[in-house]
């Protein structure tokens, strides 16, 4: 299962084609879909359906509430044979999907802030007994103060947790993101839990119009989950042994590998789904990074936002591009430089405080990719939109400004930019 | 205690050839983990002629470390002996023994 190391020549980097269209059409479609009208959670536990998923086990919490109660509305309605687990708290709802998973099923949950939070500790558990669990996490702000709205500070303080992390946009790539992860996941070279995020009220709660796929098309694409090993009392198996110093190091070791070599995955599935649907997956999404001097990375729903004033200022004649990361661990390292390495400054836009680190969380793994690289492109950090703070335009515009500053003078003002906050 | 290669040893693999998640294959593995390397200075020693074969040590061992044999000695059908590829060295066999039949000795002393 450990492949030779393939070498990553820009694959998995998709360039917007045309002007601002959220989806893109390579190629015809190869099966029908449907226009439909969903909110991100709705398109969640639709794909979650489609998906044949064996349990559920989650526990409600705001913003993702809609996705367990739309599910349950299927498992009561009997449009689906899940079981479906009612637990006490998210720490039980995570060990009883670790349990599932374990025992060879394909397992779905969701949750949001404080719930991942009491995750948390089993969340390692998932990724180091490699249970290939799909986890919708809707992005919200951690307490205190207690705050129920959108930002990224969830996911980004239990990014080390070994699990596969993608980010969502708006609905479509919600839905289109769930149903590829249980691809990712169960695949025997991966066999690791993947989360998609989504972010809270913007994506999970607005309507959208999307496209779904047709349940045999979904079926085709992904066919019952087969196990590398699974608990069954006719070839028993202990799992969740000690493992002291002797052997510890060598498990994680593994563990991190298994974790880097999934992105070759990630590529691959994205590419099959791109010629089932039409929309092509991948690492990353480019827009105007061919002839871009200042450009703007984001994570999930913002990205739109960004391509939107990306586009008014380049039809004013300004060299300004947009980068969308659809996953963030593993982080595509070479991809992401081979897609910003002409730029003169780039902003990373961060919706969460990384606590008395010298930057935020996404901002340091941009760092980390330009280190000994002999790269100077001129580094900004903002944070924003904590707690649900709105992100408007006029602000994605001063972002692209400074942007165009830096990259024109080569200085950089401030270390990090505290965006919209009141001083 | 064995000189024999403890498992631990035996399986000190490289993390590639590693078992997938840390999961065993084969029921009570354990059993060949040489927790007596735990033991730090003293070791229990028992004296057969004092023992009374009350096996209270046998029941407290929290490590199953002591060992009911059936060699006779003396009047006794079976004799008690320390299993010191396990044995942690916690001492409570000997703070039980009723007649002070079991000793904490220096690990360095040869024990019949």
């Amino acid at each position: 299962m450990y492949r030779k190391k393939g070498k990553f020549t820009g694959e998995g980097v998709i360039p917007y084609s045309g002007e601002g269209s959220t989806v893109t059409i390579e190629g015809a479609a190869v099966c029908t879909q449907t226009g439909c009208a969903y909110t991100g959670n709705e398109a969640v536990a639709y794909a979650a359906k489609q998906c044949n998923v064996d349990v559920v086990s989650a526990y409600p919490i705001t913003p993702q509430t809609i996705i367990v109660e739309r599910f349950s509305e299927y498992v009561a309605n009997g449009e689906v044979d899940t079981k479906f687990l009612a637990v006490e708290s998210e720490h039980s709802a995570m060990s009883a999907c670790v349990g599932a998973s374990l025992g060879g099923a394909r397992v779905f949950t969701s949750t949001a802030s404080q719930g991942l939070a009491l995750m948390h500790e089993v969340l390692y558990l998932a990724s180091g007994l490699r249970c290939p669990i799909v986890m919708a996490v809707v992005n919200r702000a951690l307490s205190a103060p207690i705050n129920i709205h959108g930002d990224q500070s969830d996911m980004m303080g239990s990014r080390d947790c070994g699990w596969i992390q993608l980010f969502a946009e708006n609905a479509q790539e919600s839905y289109d993101l769930t149903i590829q992860a249980f691809k990712i996941a169960e695949d025997k070279g991966v066999h690791l839990p993947v989360s998609v995020n989504l972010d809270g009220f913007t994506v999970s709660h607005a309507t959208e119009s999307m496209k779904a796929c047709a349940d045999e098309d979904v079926h085709k694409f992904l066919p019952p989950r087969e196990s590398l090993f699974k608990v069954d009392p006719t070839t028993p198996i202990s799992v969740g042994g000690m493992a002291l110093p002797e052997y510890y190091y060598e498990f994680k070791r593994q563990q991190e590998e298994a974790l880097q070599l999934s992105k070759l995955f990630v590529n691959r599935v994205g590419k099959e789904y791109g010629k089932m649907t039409g929309r092509r997956y991948g690492y990353l999404r480019t827009y105007g990074l061919e002839d871009a001097d200042a450009a703007v990375i984001s994570l999930g729903s913002t990205c739109g936002n960004v391509r939107s004033v990306a586009r008014t200022l380049r039809a004013k004649g300004k060299k300004v591009g947009a980068i969308k990361l659809w996953m963030y661990r593993p982080f595509p390292r070479e991809e992401l430089f081979s897609a910003i390495k002409d730029l003169k400054a780039l902003a990373v836009m961060d919706r969460a405080i990384s606590f008395g680190a010298p930057q935020g969380a996404l901002c340091s793994d941009i760092a980390a990719t330009l280190l000994n690289t002999g790269s100077d492109i001129k580094i900004l950090n903002m944070i924003y939109g904590l707690g649900g703070r709105d992100i408007p335009p006029s602000t994605i515009n001063t972002v692209f400004t400074d942007t165009l500053r830096a990259a024109k003078t080569g200085k950089v003002k401030e270390r990090i930019n505290y965006l919209d906050v009141r001083e | 205690m064995s000189k024999e290669k403890s498992l631990a040893e035996k399986m000190k693999l490289p993390w590639k050839k590693m078992p997938i998640a840390g999961i065993m294959f084969e029921p009570g593995s354990t059993v060949e983990y040489r927790t007596g390397e735990w033991r730090i200075e003293k070791k229990p020693a028992i004296n057969q002629d004092k023992c009374i074969r009350c096996f209270i040590c046998w029941i407290v061992c929290p490590d199953v470390s002591i060992t009911r044999q059936p060699k006779p000695y003396k009047n006794y059908t079976e004799s008690v002996e320390v299993d010191y590829y396990h044995c942690k060295g916690c001492g409570i066999c000997a703070a039980e023994c009723p007649v002070d039949a079991i000793e904490m000795v220096e690990e360095s002393k040869v024990v019949p």
